[in-house]
């Protein structure tokens, strides 16, 4: 069943990165290869830029689910960009074990 | 060659009146130096400890957790609408008086009055005890006699202070000029919040010595940008537009050419698509005419200025219409908990929600590399094989906040001595 709006149809194998929590999606870049990333971020780059007038155009009050699902997915590319474009590796490199986390994060 | 201007005195610190020589960090590195920081400068001074956001309502509470003060404290507003603090704790036997499951997490929520856990006593929102368990069988119990302990609590701008020193000056004083020329920034506006909290291994000092200078941004931080613009910011390496230091609080005014960039290959492609990175959204909201105290230099290059109003609140206004707050909180010598909270005005669709993670998660990437380099700093300070380190002109606000702890501590100690002269503390040096 589809959970992105009908226009973002090409992103549905990545409907596992509509995360609603910054905790989960960088938890979930943690734990996926370079790999998945990259395929991931090459799918997702095109539909951002081409969607951004669609997105523009979403008005958070009453937003739909399929919407906000797109928000969740987006943020998600925004947290596996660092890898791809800058570290070349799911972590900040040198951060070892320390950790920053959300406690309070607002919804779409 | 400096490329920003500077004081006619040659330097920044010779300009602040500060001594120029290495400084040396033993104020950071023992427990017994943290004793008398907790006594001199936490239980002393204004901390900031939360927004009036947070307490929207009559009945609205917080509780915050202060080993710097060694206490916790309840801020709630009460049934008039007026904010009032006290010392989370019951009269009774001590306990905790409001806490969730976790006796050493805070919490928050909304309430018509305050019930012990314990016996069940209660008190109502101005903290007169209004109930006893079984009343009559303690001896003599007057109820007026056994209300919660006071703290002073005031508001500047939306931000809610409490302090613990009965006799304390006014919030409005001793935010000093820095404060009041930032008041009439509308905070209010940007309420739109994303908070991180850090477990960090370092003394709470060191952490806002990281976030007070940006010499070290080009260097640290360089992966952050596509490498040839990296390269680039190596090469200058970095300069403030302007310092200022006021009482114990001071700011640093800086350039910002990210937002938008000059030229967009100098940043990464999501920064393109998205229009949004460290700076924020480069088309932030129109905040209208800032505040005199913003952008003191009048740079039109200017970006984001950085005040810390002592000890552990540091403000950041950044040009594209959002700021944000970091805290640094204590809880050893060499350990505290470091807090983040972004604000920004609420998106107004889908794609400025996206655009306002961008800055939070690049926030997110940069304070990890922050975090981890001053465990690294700590270790080796406390190992003592070097002591006295040279501070460059960058770095004016670091050499600042260190003489201003020593002197808090410093004068602490001497009204001790005076007051109890067979209980002399340990010997401070009063270098800066």
């Amino acid at each position: 069943m589809a959970v992105l709006p009908a226009q973002f149809a090409s992103l549905e194998p990545f409907a596992e990165w509509a995360l609603p929590s910054e905790f989960d999606r960088y938890g979930k870049r943690i734990e996926s290869s370079m790999e998945d990333m990259q395929a991931f971020y090459d799918a997702a780059m095109p539909a951002l830029e081409s969607g951004t007038e669609y997105l523009k155009g979403v008005a958070l009050d009453g937003i739909s689910e399929e919407d906000r699902n797109l928000v969740w997915l987006f943020c998600s590319l925004v947290t596996v960009s660092f890898p791809i474009e800058a570290w070349r590796q799911a972590r900040v490199p040198d951060s070892g074990a320390s950790s920053i986390d959300v406690v309070v994060e607002p919804g779409p | 060659m400096p490329h920003f201007t500077k004081p006619e005195s040659g330097s920044w610190t010779e300009h602040f009146g500060l001594a120029t020589e290495p400084v040396n960090y033993d104020d950071s590195i023992s427990p017994e130096f943290y004793a008398l920081e907790q006594e001199a400068v936490f239980k002393k001074t204004w901390l900031n400890v939360g927004r009036v956001e947070q307490l929207p309502k009559n009945g609205s509470f917080f509780t915050k957790e202060l080993d710097g003060a060694k206490t916790s404290v309840i801020v709630v507003r009460n049934k008039d609408g007026e904010l009032r603090a006290y010392h989370n704790m019951c009269r009774h036997r001590g306990n905790k008086l409001v806490w969730n499951d976790y006796p050493r997490e805070e919490t928050a929520g909304m309430c018509r009055q305050f019930t012990c856990k314990y016996h069940g006593w209660r008190y109502d929102l101005d903290g007169k005890l209004t109930f006893v368990q079984q009343e009559s069988e303690f001896f003599n119990l007057d109820k007026a006699d056994y209300g919660l302990k006071n703290v002073l609590v005031d508001e500047w701008q939306g931000f809610v202070f409490v302090n613990f020193d009965p006799d304390a000056a006014p919030l409005k004083e001793y935010m000093g000029a820095l404060g009041a020329g930032l008041e009439g920034y509308p905070f209010g506006q940007l309420t739109q919040k994303h908070t991180y909290r850090a477990e960090i291994g370092s003394n709470w000092k060191l952490f806002i010595d990281a976030f007070m200078e940006f010499y070290h941004a080009p260097v640290l931080h360089s992966k952050q940008s596509v490498s040839e613009e990296a390269r680039k910011l190596q090469g200058v390496g970095y300069e403030a537009l302007a310092y200022d230091i006021d009482g114990p609080h001071a700011m640093v005014s800086s350039w910002g050419g990210m937002s938008p960039p000059k030229d967009l290959s100098m940043v990464k492609p999501i920064e393109r698509v998205l229009r949004s990175g460290l700076f924020g959204p480069w088309e932030g909201p129109d905040l209208g005419e800032l505040p005199e105290g913003i952008n003191p230099a009048r740079h039109p290059a200017w970006g984001i200025d950085s005040f810390l109003f002592f000890p552990n609140f540091m403000l950041l206004i950044w040009k594209p219409g959002w700021y944000l707050t970091y805290h640094y909180w204590p809880t050893s010598y060499n350990t505290h908990i470091f807090e983040c909270s972004l604000y920004f005005e609420p998106p107004k669709n889908a794609f400025e929600r996206i655009q306002q993670e961008m800055a939070v998660v690049t926030f997110k990437e940069f304070g990890l590399q922050d975090g981890n380099t001053l465990e690294a700093t700590q270790t080796m300070i406390e190992s003592g094989a070097v002591t006295e380190f040279p501070l460059c002109d960058q770095e004016v606000m670091l050499r600042h906040l260190h003489k201003v702890v020593r002197g808090y501590v410093a004068e602490h100690s001497a009204a001790q001595t005076q007051g109890h002269p067979t209980a002399a503390p340990t010997p401070v040096s009063a270098a800066s």
